[in-house]
């Protein structure tokens, strides 16, 4: 009734090519980012906001990255939290260096800054990414985590990464632009959401444009798409660049808006694999699945961990974090059993259902 | 899937955001909210329960005994972070706002306190690592919020080795010397690293570096290396699970437990216990007493366990279980002083952070408070949020810890030049101007 497209006639190429083609769509992104741009920041509390909302817009971003290489190109990936600590670690020094040589201030913008760690990430992505050309899949796996440890290692052994602090502990410098502090919660998660909100874009329009239909047809069949005009190398590669370069930034985000402070072992391989499963169960090659994942990995734990205390049921916090590991297990077995092609693909469901609602045929 | 099953789904999805919103505080009386970062799970729970168990049972004690602090009733909650820095720092956010705010955090996690540091700077609450945490928070200027009472790990680390020098006969004795120094490769364990280096230099021992991989249940690779270094002595950084392997294997490569000496995280029953007699003759750090011959300790037993109530009572009287005893008795010190000057009964933070730096501990306020021997004495003062503790060294006969050493002070003249670099350091990246202390 409410969710019916018929009645919308395009009459050009660029309205039928349109991100979002369907009028109901558009009008339902318009709402979400107003609540997000507006309304969160206004009427959510400062917990919400800080502890919940930016770390995941952060989780989602970086399981956008994934997605673009695993759910999109076709490579299984095992080093993202590696690639999140190099944006991480590349922006520290970037939004340091100026320290480092002598001088008091630093003079790159914060978003330069972000950007630049990204790119950072994107050229170690590539280098990393050399290998997918021989080997796939499970192979491939290994020869990421490979990075994953590499990276690691690297950050925790030389202390030139760190400034030399004696923890390995780096410290963001303060979020300002054109001399604006971006300080409080409400902030720093309108910061994080827009950085979330163009790239989420980006991804969206990438991966319909050439480059994505490319990475899409490496992934179905590689040996096809080699036939039909697509260079393995080019493509596979942009692949890496493109997911690393959207794993850097999230993990850029990070250090400098979530913690403030970042160590190696926050993007150590359960990173990793958190975001992997991020992706695995928001939906695989879905933007959408990004954050339905991420908010379903990251903000499941915290809700059962809030749910005992909060109808009264006083059995120790040990209990009440055993339960939740168990409860937690039990969802993602159920929701791969019930929907093993991720959560973004219920909701496709539920949008079909929509389209015949209340007179299904 | 039929539609009635979407909306069902769409209808299950709102009733889960419902926990997100926070219920609306209420206000009756006078009350004093300490939020408990614990972690009774994960690869630390061994360290993490009794340091918890004495937290929550002393403030138990103190609202059965006294009816709270000064006329103000202690809320004491408990948030679960499993050592996960993520969590904890979840944890801090959605405690700090409850109960008319939250009053000082301790939450035994070097990582979470880094994280902490500038969030609790923002918010202006206290951070207290008594005993861990960041070496260089000691200058009050820098961290204006953070009180790393009693030594930090660089201190500490002064102290112990003038414990091999005085086993050596002399500090010129380490010349030639070598130290295995096994740490827990977190920044927990890294934060000995630069202070063992300085005195490698200064006194011409030999440094060897052993990280062990987060949470150290394997170790084997690392004790072979030893074993093959010949070491005269071994310092550890350890946490958890990985004391009772590294006693072990230290046991099974026959080096002699008395050289091998581990910081005061890496000395509780819970380390040497499930070692067995591999553990006897083995050394650590401490900064406070075990056994249960205090008032404080006795009053614990009476009021909370007499009464059916507390969390663990083979705890009580443990190395740990004291320590964290100890800390919440100078949390209980700084709220006195606080409630004290500003003639309120329910402090705020800001209040208590004033309190927490005019805390005199000496042997008269420790045995108002119960606690005479089992704690250090502490002067804090705006500038030094260290306040001048020493480390004592103890060993393990195979039942209980005997201390053996003299009460060491740290070789100030390389620890506090250290920190102050490192403080200094700490705020030009951060672009913010020390604190005014007068």
């Amino acid at each position: 009734m409410f969710y019916r497209e018929a009645g919308q006639f395009k009459s050009s190429y660029k309205e039928d090519q349109a991100i979002f083609p369907i009028l109901q769509d558009r009008i339902g992104i318009a709402v979400m980012l107003l609540i997000a741009f507006v309304g969160i920041p206004m009427f959510a509390t400062e917990y919400v906001i800080s502890a919940i909302m930016t770390p995941f817009l952060i989780l989602a971003l970086a399981a956008i990255g994934l997605n673009i290489l695993t759910g999109y190109a076709g490579q299984i990936s095992l080093g993202t939290g590696g690639f999140m600590a190099v944006g991480a670690f590349a922006a520290y020094k970037f939004a340091t260096w100026t320290i480092a040589i002598g001088q008091f201030e630093g003079t790159l913008p914060l978003v330069i800054t972000i950007l630049l760690a990204g790119v950072m990430a994107a050229l170690v992505g590539v280098m990393f990414g050399i290998p997918s050309l021989r080997i796939k899949g499970f192979y491939l796996a290994v020869a990421t985590l490979a990075a994953q440890f590499f990276i690691e290692w690297v950050f925790i052994k030389f202390g030139w990464f760190t400034n030399y602090s004696p923890s390995g502990v780096i410290t963001a410098p303060p979020l300002k632009i054109m001399g604006y502090l971006f300080d409080t919660a409400p902030e720093k998660y309108l910061f994080t959401l827009s950085f979330v909100a163009v790239l989420a874009m980006a991804a969206k329009n990438l991966v319909r444009s050439h480059i994505g239909r490319g990475w899409m047809a490496i992934r179905d069949m590689d040996i096809a798409a080699e036939i039909i005009g697509f260079k393995p190398l080019n493509t596979k590669l942009s692949a890496f660049a493109v997911s690393s370069f959207f794993c850097g930034v999230a993990g850029a985000l990070w250090a400098f808006v979530h913690l403030g402070t970042v160590e190696p072992e926050a993007f150590g391989i359960n990173r990793s694999f958190s975001i992997l499963f991020m992706v695995i169960i928001g939906g695989m090659g879905s933007i959408a699945g990004s954050f339905i994942g991420a908010a379903f990995i990251m903000l499941l734990p915290i809700f059962l961990s809030n749910v005992p205390p909060m109808i009264g049921w006083d059995i120790g916090v040990d209990l009440v974090s055993h339960i939740e590991f168990m409860v937690f297990g039990i969802l993602i077995i159920f929701f791969l059993i019930v929907e093993p092609h991720g959560l973004a693909r219920l909701w496709s469901i539920g949008k079909e259902k929509l389209r015949t609602w209340p007179f299904p045929y | 899937m039929s539609l009635k099953k979407f909306v069902l789904g769409a209808l299950g999805a709102a009733v889960l955001a419902a926990p997100f919103t926070a219920a609306a505080p209420a206000f009756a009386e006078d009350t004093l909210y300490l939020p408990k970062l614990v972690y009774r799970t994960g690869p630390f729970a061994p360290g993490g329960i009794p340091t918890a168990n004495g937290a929550v049972d002393y403030w138990a004690m103190i609202n059965e005994r006294d009816g709270g602090v000064g006329g103000a009733k202690v809320i004491i909650e408990e948030c679960e972070f499993g050592y996960n820095t993520d969590r904890g720092v979840e944890c801090y956010e959605r405690t700090k706002k409850k109960n008319g705010g939250a009053l000082v955090y301790q939450p035994y996690s070097t990582g979470v306190t880094y994280a902490l540091a500038d969030k609790t700077r923002t918010d202006k609450i206290p951070l207290l690592t008594m005993g861990y945490g960041r070496s260089d928070a000691g200058i009050g200027s820098a961290f204006p919020w953070v009180f790393p009472m009693a030594l930090n790990y660089w201190g500490q680390a002064t102290g112990i080795m003038k414990h091999m020098a005085a086993q050596e006969g002399g500090i010129e004795n380490m010349k030639g010397k070598t130290i295995a120094l096994v740490y827990l490769d977190i920044a927990y364990g890294k934060e000995s690293l630069p202070i063992f280096r300085t005195m490698s230099e200064k006194f011409g021992f030999k440094l060897k570096e052993y990280p062990v991989t987060f949470p150290g249940i394997e170790q084997k690779a690392t004790w072979l290396q030893i074993r093959r270094a010949k070491p005269d002595y071994i310092a550890m950084w350890g946490w958890g699970v990985m004391n009772q392997t590294a006693i072990k294997e230290a046991a099974k490569i026959k080096f002699p437990a008395d050289h091998f000496i581990g910081n005061w995280w890496s000395g509780a029953e819970q380390d040497v216990v499930p070692a067995g007699k591999s553990a006897i003759g083995y050394k650590s750090a401490t900064f406070s007493a075990g056994g249960t011959d205090f008032p404080v300790i006795q009053d614990i037993l009476t009021h909370v366990y007499g009464k059916g109530n507390g969390k663990g009572e083979k705890n009580v009287g443990q190395v740990l279980y004291n320590r964290a005893v100890v800390t919440q008795v100078f949390i209980h010190q700084g709220i006195l002083n606080a409630q004290a000057k500003f003639g309120v009964k329910a402090i705020s933070g800001e209040q208590l952070r004033w309190g927490m730096e005019n805390i005199k501990m000496d042997d008269n306020a420790a045995a108002a408070l119960g606690m005479k021997g089992l704690g250090p004495n502490l002067t804090i003062s705006c500038a030094d949020h260290i306040g001048g503790g020493g480390v004592f060294i103890q060993q393990w006969d195979g039942k209980k810890w005997n201390i053996v050493s003299d009460y060491l002070k740290p070789m100030n003249d390389l620890v506090v030049p250290a920190m102050e670099a490192s403080a200094a350091k700490y705020l030009q990246e951060k672009g913010i101007e020390a604190a005014s202390c007068n």
